[in-house]
């Protein structure tokens, strides 16, 4: 493995934490700005330059604003009385642990299965953006305009439902 | 170890913070940022899956990736917007005290 | 003894024999509507059951004319009409009645005289406010009597035999408020229990040996030759063959109804009924039923004999009639009341039938059954007169000089007591006697039955005069306005005072009609019949005892009428005697002594046991019986309920833990998702590395 690959994802995972543990929530928001960085890294790491364009457009430009933008309006700046974990928050721990311990368990005891020992340099797909039009429209049309049906449904339900009330409980 | 393994494990890693972060928070938000992360974990495994697997040319896992981003987008809007209207509701984001459903 | 004789089995039966059973059916219905009649319609009532047996005695002769037309032609007539009432499996029992001389005779002599004596009873009850019920009983009486006389059957007799017992009951207890009466009946119906015990356990034996009751069955009935022999094949106890232990328990039986010693105590208290009752029941009929029975049952108790010889049981038969027929006319010498004299008379008198069967066959006995109870009933009739017209007195110090006031009944019951003295040559009374004292006379084992009934028959003598002079003659001592009775009662009188003279002619030695016609061959009139060797030393024996008995009494009671409170002449000299036979020679005592306390110690004991024992053990299963009631509650309350409430908590704990997992917080639900999906996959690995 090289170093690269330790290093970005040292950066995810180191991310990823300080988004989880950190007590001020714009903290947090920030540092999961640089996990989706991480991640996009590690997208382009393994030759996949078109998802980790994407995830830098859409995770770090979109979500991670929205997610800043909500945390503001809903003044999760303010640091909050008492812990910032919920009740009984080792069952969580024990729960995620053992999701790990699974998933890499389950990792580990298929390496043996895996088609190539090490996946050679030499397999380096060359993938065109033009590849992945062609494929967007022709092969996975079906699920674009699903997509895109899914996307005007979120976008009209979320205006919906932040919207302010005209009456009832304000 | 070879490459798929490690990138495996490093996805594995994110989405058990992820979960974590999801699981063991008070505020809604962090929940929503879990689950973000874990979206993330999840698309990490794929294209993992798309570049050391077979027939990386049929482009299957990145597409996948590609709309999952899209999705989580969506999600992350409306989820948010609904964490802002309950904010309004409530005054609060503490999910310890959304307990409506007790019983 | 008598030449066994045989009848011819008939083929067919005639028509009166087929319709014989209507004889004893008509009454016993007429008794049943009678039942039904209210208290007010007392006309109905003895119209109803004067004419139901009015209409067996039309039945009766009816059928005693076939009996004598056979009998004239020549062949001896018994038919039979054989059923089957219960069927069991193989072996099963029969009923039937038969029709020969010796059912025919009885029939006629017991619905004549039943129907005279309910004729005089329509006078006799006519004050009495229970009439309709007396006659209910007597119609009930007179048919149970007559099924006894017809049977075939030992069970049917049986059956006859108890009703008769029933009906005697309540007729001698028909005054049930006096407590004398009550107490009289009971001890008729217990005294003959205990002879109906032994009668019982001979007819049960006599079944089991030979498999049939029925006493003539074309060959196969238990009278019958084959029967017989194969009874007296049979050896039982003591030297008896079966024959003669079932004939000597069957005695046992006859013995109780007849009023044989020692079962005898219950006739004279019997007297608490209704004159009638006595007349009928306790004179004529019913205690003549075990006569009855001994002459049906005679080819079983004769079974065995030798030519001129005798059997165990006629033996027994012969010592216990003689033995009573003295014994009970002791003891009427020293009585008082004019119908307790009566009494021991028909027990002496009983007795001496007995003693007629056992040592001179059927006919003797029979006849002189018949002729008893003519001028017995006679005698009753007249007493129940003679108490109507003393307004119910019954003591004879307190009557006299009643034969100016009451000349019918003074004639008729003079008759009467002449009949059964044995006045001789008029009266049958003599005839009938003399056929026993001419049978004693020729009793192979001993004389001395002989003598006993020689004696009786002055006894007999001696104690009537002593009556007849007390009611009749003399001055009288009470009763002041005494009258004659009324034509319904006279009338009866009359009648059977005929008979008592005319039944004479029937049985003397000259032309022994009624021997001929019981033993079915024909009786030409003969007074050679008289030169019998020693025939006629008998008849002037016996008229000189008779002689001797009136000769006696009337020399001490006759003219002297002694007054009422004065005692009596014999009792002035030998005052123990006298006070002994007064006092019933202390049989009711023995019997308080010893049946009597023993019952009542027995009946403490069983009281006893059955309070604390048997109540004990009741009453300690009723105790377990609540314990168990206890635990069972015990175990209901604690185990069951407490194993189902406590099951209710847990499963209401159980249920409160489980709401906890609902918090309604998101983080909860998903955490518990994660949890799930954890063991999810944990499962399918293993199962999948499996």
């Amino acid at each position: 493995m090289s170093l690269v690959f330790y290093l970005l994802a040292g950066l995810s995972v180191a991310g990823a934490l300080a988004a989880v543990l950190l007590k001020n929530t714009v903290h947090c928001a920030l540092a999961l700005t640089v996990a989706f960085a991480g991640v996009a890294l590690l997208f382009l790491e393994l030759d996949a330059q078109f998802a980790g364009f994407a995830q830098i457009l859409i995770y770090i430009g979109a979500v991670a604003i929205l997610v800043v933008f909500a945390i503001l309006l809903t003044r999760g700046s303010e640091t909050p009385k008492d812990t910032v974990y919920g009740h009984n928050p080792l069952i969580g721990l024990i729960a995620a642990a053992g999701i790990f311990a699974v998933l890499g368990w389950a990792v580990l005891h298929s390496a043996a299965a895996l088609p190539h020992a090490a996946a050679s340099p030499a397999a380096v797909p060359t993938v065109t953006v033009m590849d992945i039009g062609n494929a967007l429209m022709g092969r996975y049309v079906l699920p674009l305009e699903i997509v895109a049906l899914l996307l005007t449904a979120a976008l009209i339900g979320a205006v919906i439902v932040a919207m302010h009330e005209k009456e009832g409980a304000r | 170890m070879n490459p798929l393994t490690g990138y495996l494990l490093v996805a594995a890693l994110l989405f058990a913070i992820g979960l974590a972060g999801a699981l063991t928070r008070r505020n809604a938000i962090l929940v929503l940022i879990g689950i973000e992360l874990m979206l993330n974990a999840a698309n990490l495994n794929l294209i993992a899956f798309w570049r050391y697997g077979p027939h990386p040319e049929a482009l299957t896992g990145m597409m996948f990736a590609i709309f999952s981003i899209a999705v989580a987008a969506a999600e992350a809007a409306v989820g948010l917007g609904l964490v802002i209207s309950i904010h309004r509701h409530a005054h609060t984001t503490d999910l310890d005290q959304m307990n409506r459903m007790k019983g | 003894m008598q030449e066994t004789i045989s009848f011819i089995p008939q083929l067919a039966a005639s028509a009166i024999a087929r319709e014989l059973w209507l004889i004893p059916a008509v009454p016993i219905v007429a008794s049943g509507v009678i039942a039904l009649l209210k208290q007010p319609k007392r006309k109905t009532a003895s119209t109803l059951a004067i004419g139901s047996l009015a209409f067996s005695l039309l039945l009766a002769l009816i059928a005693f004319a076939h009996v004598l037309s056979g009998w004239t032609n020549g062949h001896a007539v018994r038919e039979t009409v054989n059923f089957t009432w219960i069927q069991v499996g193989s072996s099963h029992v029969d009923l039937g009645w038969v029709l020969d001389p010796l059912s025919a005779v009885m029939l006629v002599m017991v619905t004549f005289v039943g129907l005279l004596i309910f004729i005089y009873s329509t006078g006799y009850m006519a004050h009495d406010e229970n009439y309709t019920r007396f006659f209910c009983f007597l119609s009930l009486f007179a048919g149970a009597m007559l099924g006894v006389v017809i049977a075939n059957s030992l069970l049917l007799l049986f059956m006859g035999w108890e009703l008769v017992g029933l009906t005697s009951y309540l007729l001698i207890g028909f005054w049930y408020f006096k407590p004398a009466a009550a107490a009289a009946a009971k001890k008729a119906f217990l005294t003959t229990r205990v002879g109906d015990v032994f009668f019982l356990l001979g007819i049960v034996w006599l079944f089991s040996q030979t498999g049939t009751l029925l006493f003539y069955n074309s060959g196969a009935g238990s009278m019958e030759p084959t029967a017989l022999t194969g009874l007296l094949a049979q050896p039982a106890a003591w030297g008896l063959t079966a024959a003669g232990a079932i004939g000597l328990l069957i005695f046992a039986g006859a013995a109780g109804k007849s009023g044989q010693f020692p079962l005898h105590v219950w006739l004279p208290d019997a007297m608490e009924g209704p004159t009638p009752v006595s007349a009928l029941i306790h004179a004529a009929t019913m205690v003549a039923a075990g006569v009855y029975l001994i002459a049906r049952v005679y080819p079983l108790m004769q079974a065995g004999a030798l030519a001129g010889g005798t059997t165990t049981a006629l033996t027994v038969v012969t010592w216990v009639g003689a033995f009573t027929a003295v014994f009970a006319a002791l003891i009427a010498v020293a009585q008082n009341d004019i119908k307790r004299i009566l009494a021991y008379s028909t027990v002496s008198q009983l007795g001496y039938m007995m003693a007629g069967l056992g040592m001179g066959g059927v006919a003797v006995g029979m006849f002189h059954l018949i002729t008893h109870a003519f001028f017995k009933a006679l005698l009753f009739m007249g007493a129940g007169s003679v108490i109507h017209g003393c307004h119910e007195e019954q003591d004879v110090r307190k009557m006299g000089g009643l034969k100016s006031d009451m000349p019918v009944t003074f004639l008729t019951y003079a008759i009467g007591m002449l009949a059964l003295c044995g006045f001789p040559l008029l009266f049958s009374g003599f005839w009938s006697k003399d056929g026993i004292l001419e049978a004693a006379q020729h009793f192979s084992l001993s004389k001395v039955p002989f003598y006993m009934l020689v004696f009786g028959a002055l006894l007999t003598a001696f104690y009537m005069t002593r009556q007849m002079s007390y009611v009749f003659f003399g001055v009288n001592r009470g009763a002041k306005n005494a009258h004659e009775s009324p034509r319904s009662m006279t009338m009866p009188l009359a009648i059977l005072a005929f008979f008592a003279i005319a039944l004479g002619v029937i049985g003397t030695p000259a032309w022994p009609w009624f021997r001929g016609f019981l033993d079915g061959h024909a009786v030409p009139f003969d007074l050679a019949g008289f030169r019998e060797p020693g025939l006629l030393a008998l008849m002037l024996t016996s008229s000189v005892v008779v002689f001797l008995g009136l000769g006696i009494g009337w020399a001490l009671y006759g003219s002297k009428s002694p007054a009422a409170a004065e005692p009596d002449v014999l009792e002035r000299a030998v005052p123990p005697i006298w006070v002994a036979l007064r006092d019933r020679l202390y049989v009711d005592e023995f019997y308080g002594v010893t049946v009597i306390a023993f019952y009542g110690w027995w009946a403490r004991v069983a009281d006893w046991l059955d309070r604390r024992v048997w109540g004990g053990i009741v009453s300690l299963v009723a105790f377990i019986f609540g314990l168990w009631a206890k635990l069972n509650r015990f175990l209901d309350s604690n185990v069951v309920d407490g194993t189902f409430d406590k099951g209710c908590e847990e499963l209401s704990t159980g249920g409160g833990l489980l709401a906890r997992i609902q918090s309604g917080r998101v983080q909860t639900y998903l955490r518990l998702l994660a949890l799930a999906v954890i063991a999810l996959a944990v499962i399918l690995f293993w199962s999948s590395r499996a």
